[in-house]
């Protein structure tokens, strides 16, 4: 609902969110808020996220273990829940990473060949 | 799991504030602060489903959806008592009956006979169908051939079956006994609690002398005596010694009452008196148990036994004249026991199965209605972000809990009438032992239950598919809604409803019908005022013993006991027969099965026929009513010192002397279960119109009856007629019998009224059976369509406001949702009529007098089930046209 103006935005894939949010506490713990704006600031605001849906995604990292969570003083001091990559989490963004290279890359050597031919 | 209860502790707070510090930033931006909020919340999206997807990461997903919809829905039908009263009731009297009709099909066709390895039993059967006979019996050598022949483990004739007095114990009593061979209990597979069974190895002549009782008789007579084994018994004054106690709850795999009743064994051999001498020819073993190898089929066992029979054939031509067609047929023993009545059984599970359907339709048109109501709230639950799916299986959730109560219900109320709805079961339905509440039983109301809430909430949760949002949030929570596709799909229900019930009732109408015309049929016999007692000579193993052994010693008895008889108050006249003379009384192994010769044709073997006779006094005719047609009945010089005689009847002067006259004819009687003795030949001296004393359903079976003072009977009936106390005579029988020799049991007096009634009662028990059933499905399918068309009255309330308004005449709103009513009944009507023609034509082996395709049944059925719909549309119908234009007008 709230997209309708900008269509140029780009959806999520499904399961990228996890890693996004592994990739943003690699620089140190946040909030929930801080988090969404990281991923917005970080992507030129092309990828949309709802807010929201980070919410199911911190939950479902904090019950693999892949991150944790602690009550904190946010910059204004207000409470707030700050989330922590563990070790756990670092080793898993690296695989994750890793296979995300992978992936783009052999998407990109299939679609790269196609736009040469397109080219000549 | 306490974590997740604490992750989700602060959720709300930190959606909160997470939205809070987007507005912020928004603020900061330069937005005016109420829009700051809003552009927040909508950045963040629903705020509810994102609670609900995070709570749902902590859960076993499914399970805590269940317990909430469990929940939910609990509390739902706790909210409207009296849907939920009445869809529990609809679906546990469904579920109830079912299971109590499939708890009797399971104990009958589908539960193994409670032997081990029950696969491997098989009844042998030999059949002459050259001569038209099934189920001849064996001979003595015929066993032992069986038994050398590899194919089977153990073989065991069973013969010499009866009730028997039995002395020795505190009390003389009566009991059924069963001659079989010592190998019977190895065969089965069973042990006595205490003793022994038989040695299989034991090759004594004749009876071995052993006795094994059953534990009813053992508590009942001898009072639980550890002591018992090696007692005394006499049994008909032969003396037995008690070698075993069968365990509580053994029964014979018989497949009669009487057989299945048996509580005293007694090994035989068959080879030595009583039994006739062991010739090939003399087929007097009448039943024959076996047990196949183990790793043989029943395939292979039968194609050996096929090539056995054909060598044998060949060996003995004397003794199977190929004319015979002699075959020996492999009959699984539970097939055996139970007969023809698993027809019955399919066709009532049948009915008591649509019943429960049109239940589960009754109970989906019930939610569906409901659903209209709810369609408000399922909008706005939709509305606030609750996924279709979860709504779906909400709705399903709570059908499934209506049924499962209901099937809950249904069970405690089928536990609780148990011993009721067993006596309501013919005596004569085999295996009826077997019946109890096992894990099948409960698993099939289970699944039934299951099944039957997924059908009636399917309905209501395809509509959900339809929902659209925005007219049913316009709305304002004002009920009933009720699209035209709901409208249609509870239309469809009904029609469904009336083609269901259609199809029972025809069912039950072809049955009914079949019975009264049973009742109706002239049976060519007077049953009116007649008792038969029973008693029984007795047969010891040596003849010498027997003080009834011959003619000449058993007439003075017989003439004595119609002399007494005659005496007794209220008694008219007094008769003595054979039990196959009994009509529609005898079991079908009293029959004295014996092979006819025909005087002309004794050089053709292939002339013997299989005739069942009757030996009866010459006052049996006259106190039964028959009809003499031609020639003379027997005389008091019709003795063993005379001719023998024999009188037939229409049917049978008709089969075998078609076109002549039958009287003087000679014919040949030899005894195919029994010893082969001197068959003398017998004139025809008179020939009686046919009566039904076989069976009501069989207008011309051939009957030959033979002098009582030529032929000797042991187990005998007295017929009485007059103004009989039946509490009283076989009491002063009894004493008149016993006055005369007081060894002689006396028993088992019945009415001939109450013997026709018997006759028909496995009939009587699947038409009350299935009347009933169709009775509740007419009165579903009426409660069914009121419920429809009293909705469709209340959706076009306005309408018919409107109508009257503009001056519409009272009558035609009356006749318009009649004709709404009438349309539906007729469609329903249209397609039951096309299933009931095949369901009729499956059942017209139940049938008697009636074709399948009865037009009157079919008729008047559709008729009945018309006007049952009119009326129950009429109530409705009467409530439009009262309709008060004005009300209707200003209630919108």
């Amino acid at each position: 609902m709230s997209t309708k103006e900008q269509k140029e935005r780009i959806e999520l894939l499904q399961g990228t969110l996890d890693l996004l949010i592994l990739r943003t506490l690699l620089l140190g713990s946040a909030h929930g808020h801080a988090i969404a704006k990281a991923i917005e600031f970080k992507s030129d605001e092309v990828l949309q996220v709802e807010q929201g849906s980070l919410y199911p995604a911190l939950h479902r990292l904090i019950k693999r273990g892949w991150i944790a969570v602690e009550d904190g003083t946010s910059e204004n001091n207000r409470r707030a829940k700050f989330y922590r990559l563990t070790a756990k989490g670092r080793r898993q963004l690296a695989t994750e990473t890793t296979k995300w290279d992978k992936l783009a890359g052999a998407i990109a050597r299939i679609l790269r060949p196609a736009e040469q031919e397109g080219e000549s | 799991m306490r974590r997740p209860k604490r992750m989700l502790e602060n959720l709300e707070q930190d959606i909160r504030e997470h939205i809070e510090r987007e507005t912020q930033d928004n603020i900061a931006r330069g937005m005016p602060p109420e829009e700051a909020h809003y552009a927040a919340v909508r950045k963040f999206g629903n705020v509810t489903r994102v609670q609900e997807d995070t709570r749902e990461v902590w859960r076993v997903i499914w399970f805590e959806q269940l317990l909430q919809d469990v929940r939910f829905g609990a509390r739902l039908l706790g909210r409207s008592p009296g849907f939920t009263a009445i869809a529990v009731l609809t679906i546990a009297l469904g579920i109830g009956a079912t299971t109590a009709v499939f708890s009797v099909v399971d104990a009958t066709l589908l539960q193994p006979l409670p032997y081990p390895q029950p696969e491997q039993l098989v009844s042998i059967q030999d059949d002459l169908p050259g001569v038209g006979a099934r189920d001849v019996g064996i001979s003595v050598p015929e066993w032992h051939d069986l038994e050398r022949s590899g194919i089977f483990e153990y073989v065991s004739p069973l013969g010499g079956g009866g009730s028997v007095n039995l002395t020795g114990s505190s009390q003389p009593t009566r009991a059924f006994f069963l001659g079989e061979a010592p190998n019977y209990f190895a065969l089965l597979g069973v042990n006595p609690q205490l003793g022994r069974g038989f040695d299989p190895e034991d090759h004594t002549p004749g009876f071995t002398l052993e006795a094994v009782i059953s534990d009813g008789l053992w508590k009942r007579a001898f009072g639980s005596d550890p002591k018992i084994l090696n007692r005394s018994l006499r049994l008909d004054n032969d003396l037995y010694r008690v070698v075993g106690v069968m365990p509580p709850g053994y029964h014979d795999p018989g497949r009669t009452t009487e057989e299945r009743n048996v509580e005293v064994w007694l090994g035989n051999n068959f080879d030595a008196a009583p039994a006739p001498p062991p010739l090939r020819n003399s087929r007097f073993i009448p039943e024959t148990v076996a047990r196949i190898k183990p790793g043989l089929t029943m395939a292979q066992a039968q194609s050996r036994l096929d090539a056995l029979v054909a060598s044998l054939q060949k060996q003995f031509p004397e003794d199977y004249p190929a004319q015979n067609a002699w075959t020996v047929r492999l009959v699984p023993l539970k097939e055996a026991v139970v007969g023809n009545v698993g027809q019955s059984l399919i066709l009532l599970l049948g009915a008591v199965g649509l019943v429960l359907l049109i239940g589960c339709v009754n109970v989906a048109n019930l939610l569906l209605a409901r659903a209209s109501a709810r369609g408000h709230e399922m909008a706005v639950r939709q509305a606030l972000g609750a996924a279709r799916k979860r709504l779906i299986s909400q709705l399903l959730t709570e059908s499934l809990l209506l049924s499962l109560i209901g099937g809950v219900a249904g069970l405690a109320i089928l536990l609780s009438t148990k011993g009721f709805l067993l006596q309501m079961l013919p005596e004569s339905l085999p295996r009826l032992r077997d019946i109890s509440t096992n894990w099948a039983v409960l698993l099939f109301a289970l699944i039934s239950s299951l099944v039957a809430g997924a059908i009636f909430g399917l309905a209501p949760a395809f509509e959900t598919r339809r929902l659209d949002l925005i007219p049913m949030l316009k709305l304002e929570g004002r009920g009933s809604t009720g699209s035209g596709e709901q409208a249609r799909t509870r239309r469809a229900l009904v029609v469904t409803e009336f083609a269901l019930s259609l199809v029972l009732m025809i069912a039950a109408g072809l049955l009914l019908r079949s019975f009264w015309d049973l009742l109706q049929v002239r049976p060519g016999f007077h049953a009116q005022d007649v008792m038969a007692v029973q008693m029984w000579l007795p047969v010891p193993n040596d003849p010498k013993t027997d003080p009834y052994g011959t003619i000449a010693q058993e007439t003075p008895f017989i003439r004595e006991l119609l002399r007494r008889g005659k005496t007794l108050p209220g008694v008219e006249e007094v008769a003595v027969g054979d039990l196959a003379a009994l009509p529609l009384g005898h079991a079908p192994n009293d029959r004295n099965p014996f092979l006819m010769i025909r005087e002309g044709h004794e050089n053709q073997r292939n002339e013997a026929s299989l005739v069942n006779a009757s030996i009866v006094t010459s006052e049996y005719f006259h106190l039964l009513g028959m009809t003499v047609l031609r020639g003379r009945l027997f005389g008091e010089l019709d003795d063993e010192k005379a001719p023998q005689v024999a009188v037939i009847n229409e049917a049978f002067a008709e089969t075998y002397w078609p076109n002549q006259n039958p009287l003087g004819k000679r014919l040949n009687l030899k005894i195919v279960r029994g010893a082969a003795a001197n068959p003398a030949w017998h004139t025809v001296v008179g020939v009686l119109a046919d009566a039904r004393t076989e069976s009501l359903a069989e207008a011309a079976v051939p009957q030959i009856y033979l002098s009582l003072y030529q032929r000797r009977a042991k187990d005998l009936a007295i017929f009485l007629r007059g103004r009989l106390d039946s509490a009283v005579i076989p009491v002063q029988l009894r004493e008149q019998v016993q006055a005369i020799d007081p060894t002689l049991p006396v028993f088992g007096g019945q009415t001939l009224n109450e013997a026709v009634s018997r006759s028909l009662s496995q009939r009587r028990f699947s038409m009350q059976m299935v009347a009933l059933f169709a009775l509740t499905a007419l009165l579903l399918a009426g409660l069914g369509i009121y419920g429809v068309i009293s909705y469709i009255v209340s959706e076009r309330r306005h309408e018919i406001g409107i109508r009257l308004a503009l001056g519409a005449q009272r009558r035609n709103i009356l006749r318009m949702v009649l004709r709404q009513g009438l349309g539906l009944a007729i469609a329903g009507a249209a397609v039951g009529l096309v299933s009931a023609l095949i369901v009729s034509h499956l059942m017209s082996g139940l049938l008697y007098g009636v074709r399948p395709t009865d037009p009157l049944t079919f008729s008047g059925v559709a008729l009945l089930l018309i006007g049952v719909a009119l009326l129950a549309c009429y109530i409705p119908a009467r409530r439009a046209m009262r309709v008060d234009p004005l009300a209707a007008l200003r209630h919108e």
